[in-house]
């Protein structure tokens, strides 16, 4: 579990996290979404008692990131952004050294079956130094899932890995995500999407939206959108189509086109079109404009001024 | 306690696989090997006028020598984390800062105490050779007194690796800081009229050398202790302080 309150963090006199207030609960994948510069990083370290902050509170695993950081360090399994491996040694050897600063009982058992967990049984006597990108970042997810953490928090992930390992590692932290608390952080929008059950979308700091990815894409902006291309002037039509029940927000375009939402369980498309004809419009086109994820998010993170919290939905 | 050792033992491994320890273990095993020999051939002509060849040669001319390896052998410590990242990882792991950097340091105390075994090959064999032994207690004091330089150097290259990112810059500024506290500090003590004392105080080679004579002196440990904590607090702090940034 995590729970954060107002958290902020200066570097200097550059304020890199304005008042973050967040929540994540035991079986649930958080995925912390923001560009680069956003505040991820900052608020990982944060969490994982690297560096404390500069006001506002965390509580990790239950215990204070600030106080109580041994503890916090003790329940927690964090893969940073730079994976931190030492290159000049043997996977098991490093994986060991890990299990062992965790007191782990049964170092050596544990550290095969997390090779197992992560698919490098094969490499464990291999140097770090000469594994590939992907093997690296598996092994990286290995030292932070050696003790079976309560809470686990991954920077960026699958930065960096060829698709078929992106899959892998998703599905990987999908499952482990199950029993614990996951938070990992993406500026990719449709990795949020596999696999998280909560977006936090995070901008200069600031949490600008909070849900999960469902919601995020059907209520916020994305609920289906349809263009309309008629021929002549659409402004009257326009009004006339918004007043069509399930209808929101229609309105014209200036490329002469006219555009409106519904909700996906109220399919008002025959309605419409039937309105355009029976209005003596010829109707050319009508086609959906679905708004991805990543539309969503330039739209939701362009704005200069902070947008205050909100739930997508309303 | 625990993770010191752990962290210890990592790093006393990792001079094994160091191309860099085993140009330094050689040194000074070669050099001293070397000063050894001529010992032994001038103690073969002394023999005649009575004196009792000693063993002082070898660990000063060890102790010069660490003067000249320490900072290779502490460089990496703590400046590789910073490097490679590693030391994010370590500063989450449930280790104190404290605990790395102990650690950290008695790795490489173990290593250089490695090095110091082997070289007692050389009383060993003087002794066998001159009739009644050597002076035991001056041996054992000598050694005393080498075991302490080394932990002191190590320590302050230690505390000066955490203070860098980059390990050339971390030997260098442990080679000056050692070469000042074993040759510069008699300098000013001889030509400063005020605080000459303090100047004394700080030269390490009398600390070394009084130390050797055959009898513990407290206040030549007290020295030497005060530099391992002056080290490790300082590398406990440089760590502590990259949290703040
Ligand atoms: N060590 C640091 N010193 C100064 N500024 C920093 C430091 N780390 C991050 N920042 C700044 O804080 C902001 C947030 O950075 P970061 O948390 O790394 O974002 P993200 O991980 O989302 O890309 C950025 O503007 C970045 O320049
Ligand atoms: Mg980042």
């Amino acid at each position: 579990m995590i729970r954060v309150n107002e958290l902020t963090k200066d570097y200097g006199s550059r304020r890199a996290l304005h008042g973050l207030t967040f929540e994540a609960q035991q079986g649930e994948v958080v995925g912390f979404l923001g560009p680069n510069g956003a505040g991820k990083t900052t608020t990982m370290r944060i969490l994982t008692s690297y560096m404390p902050p500069t006001s506002g509170e965390a509580i990790v695993a239950g215990y204070d990131v600030v106080s109580e950081s041994l503890e916090v360090r003790k329940r927690v399994g964090y893969l940073p952004e730079t994976v931190p491996l030492y290159t000049d040694m043997v996977v098991f050897d490093y994986l060991k050294f890990m299990a062992d600063l965790r007191h782990l009982p049964d170092a050596e058992e544990r550290v095969g079956e997390t090779l197992e967990m992560v698919g490098m049984v094969d490499r464990a006597n291999g140097y770090i130094g000469s594994l590939s990108k992907g093997m690296r970042q598996r092994i990286g997810l290995a030292q932070a899932l050696i003790h079976r953490p309560e809470v686990l928090i991954l920077d960026e992930p699958t930065i960096g890995l060829d698709p078929s390992q992106v899959v892998e590692i998703r599905n990987l932290i999908r499952e482990i995500g199950k029993e614990r608390t996951v938070l990992l952080s993406t500026h990719i929008l449709s990795e949020a999407q596999q696999v998280c059950d909560r977006v936090i979308i995070i901008n200069k700091g600031n949490i600008v939206v909070e849900d999960t990815p469902e919601n995020l894409q059907a209520h916020l902006v994305g609920a289906e959108r349809v263009v309309l291309r008629v021929r002549g002037e659409v402004d009257d039509l326009a009004v006339k189509v918004g007043k069509i029940k399930g209808v929101q927000n229609a309105k014209s375009n200036p490329d002469g086109t006219l555009e409106f939402q519904f909700l996906p369980a109220q399919d008002v498309r025959p309605q419409v079109a039937r309105a355009v004809v029976e209005s003596g419009y010829d109707l050319l086109e009508m086609r959906p404009l679905g708004l991805s994820l990543e539309e969503i998010f330039l739209e939701l993170t362009k704005e200069e001024q902070p947008a205050k919290k909100k739930k997508a939905h309303s | 306690m625990r993770n010191i050792w752990i962290i210890a033992k990592r790093e006393y491994d990792h001079y094994f696989i160091s191309p860099v320890a085993y140009v330094v273990a050689f040194s000074i095993l070669l050099v001293l090997g070397i000063i050894f020999a001529l010992v032994i051939y001038t103690s073969a002509q002394n023999v005649f006028y009575g004196s009792v060849p000693d063993i002082s040669p070898v660990t000063g001319s060890f102790a010069f020598l660490l003067v000249l390896t320490t900072p290779a052998l502490t460089m990496r410590l703590l400046a590789d984390e910073n490097r490679m990242g590693t030391m994010e990882l370590m500063l989450t792991a449930p280790v104190r800062d404290s605990e790395l950097v102990i650690g950290k340091w008695l790795g490489g105390v173990l290593f250089v105490l490695t090095v110091i075994g082997i070289t007692l090959i050389f009383p060993i064999i003087l002794n066998s050779l001159v009739s009644p032994g050597i002076d035991q207690g001056a041996m054992i004091t000598s050694y005393l007194a080498l075991i302490l330089v080394a932990a002191s150097f190590l320590a302050i290259g230690v505390g000066i690796s955490a203070l860098f990112t980059n390990q050339v810059a971390a030997f260098f500024v442990t080679m000056i800081t050692l070469v000042t506290l074993w040759w510069l500090m008699g300098f000013p003590a001889d030509y400063i009229q005020a605080g000459s004392e303090f100047f004394r105080y700080l030269d390490l080679q009398s600390h070394f050398y009084s130390l050797g004579q055959g009898k513990i002196i407290l206040s030549d440990v007290i020295y030497f202790l005060s530099l391992i904590a002056v080290g490790l607090f300082t590398g406990t702090m440089a760590v502590e302080t990259r949290r703040w940034r």
